[in-house]
C-alpha cells in the first residue's frame, strides 16, 4: 500500500496526518518525506539516521576536439540546456532534464555524461518504523529526480506513507503518481479549497482514489464541505483548531503522543483509506 | 557593424523592449546604413524556460555583434559572452534612438548580467 499525503495549499499539515497515522500504525510502515525542498517528517519522528548518499543526474559533457559545431544537440534540447554560438558549445546543467537525446544525436560522438549533485538521502528508523528523506541541494531546482529515488526505496509490502510537498507542478505530480491513495489535506478557507481544488484536478488526471482530511476543521466557511459533496470526496477525519494540538506541533511533538486518543481516529483513517483503495483495485 | 536591439515592433521607430529573451521583435540593424531585419521572438516570449539562451543563440547566428536592451540574465548573459556579442542594458526610447546613442559612443557596456534567472 502507498498512501500519498498532498495539498495543493502548503501549511495545511500534511505532515502531521503523515507523521501521527504512521506512528498510530505501528510496525510495517514506511514514511518517505517527498518534499525535498524543506524536509520536516523528521522534526517529528527524530529518527536515527544510518545511511546517507548522494543523489546525482546525468548532464552532458561536451568533447570540444570532436565537436564540429553542426547544432544538433541544440535543436534535440526542449529545455535549451546546450546552445552553439559560432565555435563555441555552451551548456546549462541546471536546466538539463537527463534525457540523453544530445548524446543520441551526435554524429561525433562528442557528449559523454557527467554527474550533477542533486541532493541527498537519509534513511533510518524510529520505533519499529522506516524512515526516509530525500533534501535537495540549496540552490537545486529540479526535484522529481530526487523525489523519484526516495520513491525507489518503497517497500511494497508494508504500508508507505509519502510526505508530498505542496502544490500541483511536476514535484508534486512526482510524488502522487502511481500511488493507491492521495490523501488531500485542507483547511476549510477560501485559499485551502481554490488550491484544493486544483490539486483535485491533478489527482483526477492520474486516475487515482482520493479523499481529504479537514484540517482546523472548526474555522472558516462550509464551502470545502460543499465542494467535497459535490465532488463525492469522502472526508474521512476533521482535525480540530485546538490549542493543544498547535502547542504540541511547536514543540515538534505528535498529537497521538501528546493526546493518545487520537491514536484510534488516526488508525480508522488509515481503515477508511485502505476499504477505498481495494475498492478502487476490485473495480 | 550588425547590433541586435530588442524592440516591441517591428521596425526602427518602435519602442525598445526593455526585455532581453522574451522581447516581442528582436532587430539586427546595420549601424551605418541602418538597413534592419526584424526577427519575430513569439515563440520565446512564451518558451518555457531557455529564453535568453535562445535568443542570444539567434542573434549570434545573424551575426550581431553589440546588443542593446534593458535586462539580460544570466544564462543569456553566458551565452551572449561565449559568442562574443557586447551587451548594453541601459537601451531606452526607440530603437532608432538606441542606435543613435550607440554610434555617438553613448552607451556603457556591462560586465555581467544585470537581472536574476527568472526575471
Amino acid at each position: 500500500m502507498i498512501i500519498s499525503v498532498a495539498s495543493g495549499k502548503g501549511g495545511t499539515g500534511k505532515t502531521t496526518v503523515a507523521t501521527n497515522m504512521a506512528v498510530s500504525l505501528g510496525s510495517d510502515v514506511q514514511i518517505l518525506d517527498c518534499d525535498v525542498e524543506e524536509p520536516n517528517a523528521h522534526l517529528f519522528l527524530n529518527p536515527i539516521i544510518n545511511e546517507k548518499e548522494t543523489v546525482f543526474v546525468p548532464v552532458p559533457k561536451i568533447d570540444d576536439e570532436k565537436c564540429t559545431y553542426c547544432k544538433k544537440c541544440a535543436e534535440i534540447c526542449r529545455f535549451r540546456a546546450i546552445a552553439v554560438l559560432a565555435e563555441t558549445v555552451l551548456t546549462f546543467p541546471g536546466l538539463c532534464h537527463s534525457c540523453g537525446g544530445c548524446m543520441e544525436v551526435c554524429p561525433e560522438k562528442a557528449i559523454s555524461e557527467t554527474d550533477r549533485e542533486l541532493g541527498v538521502i537519509e534513511k533510518g528508523r524510529v520505533n519499529g518504523l522506516d524512515f526516509i528523506l530525500g533534501r535537495l541541494r540549496v540552490g537545486e531546482a529540479m526535484s522529481p529526480p530526487l523525489i523519484r529515488k526516495v520513491r525507489s526505496f518503497v517497500q511494497p509490502d508494508k504500508i508507505n506513507i509519502i510526505d508530498a510537498p505542496p502544490g500541483t507542478s511536476c514535484p508534486v505530480i512526482a510524488a502522487m503518481k502511481d500511488t493507491d491513495f492521495v490523501l488531500m489535506v485542507t483547511e476549510p478557507t477560501p485559499f485551502g479549497l481554490h488550491d484544493l481544488k486544483l490539486g483535485v484536478e491533478a489527482v483526477k488526471l492520474l486516475g487515482i482514489p482520493c479523499g481529504l482530511v479537514i484540517n482546523r476543521s472548526n474555522i472558516g466557511n462550509n464551502d470545502v464541505r460543499g465542494y467535497a459533496e459535490n465532488e463525492n470526496l469522502p472526508i474521512l477525519m476533521k482535525i480540530p483548531f485546538d490549542r493543544r494540538i498547535a502547542e504540541a506541533y511547536s514543540r515538534g511533538k505528535l498529537i497521538v503522543t501528546e493526546m493518545p486518543e487520537w491514536k484510534e481516529k488516526f488508525i480508522e483513517l488509515y481503515n477508511s483509506i485502505d476499504k477505498l483503495a481495494k475498492r478502487e483495485k476490485d473495480k | 557593424m550588425k547590433i541586435a536591439v530588442t524592440s516591441k515592433g517591428k521596425d526602427l521607430d518602435s519602442e525598445v523592449d526593455p526585455r532581453f529573451g522574451r522581447a516581442a521583435y528582436i532587430l539586427i540593424v546595420d549601424t551605418d546604413s541602418f538597413e534592419f531585419e526584424a526577427l519575430d521572438n513569439s515563440e520565446n516570449v512564451n518558451a518555457f524556460k531557455g529564453a535568453g539562451i535562445q535568443a542570444a543563440t539567434m542573434i549570434s547566428d545573424k551575426g550581431a555583434e553589440v546588443l542593446l536592451t534593458g535586462f539580460c540574465g544570466p544564462n543569456a548573459f553566458k551565452a551572449l559572452n561565449a559568442a562574443n556579442i557586447k551587451v548594453a542594458n541601459d537601451a531606452a526610447g526607440t530603437v532608432k534612438d538606441a542606435v543613435n546613442a550607440f554610434n555617438g559612443g553613448k552607451v556603457s557596456f556591462a560586465d555581467a548580467a544585470n537581472v536574476e534567472g527568472h526575471w
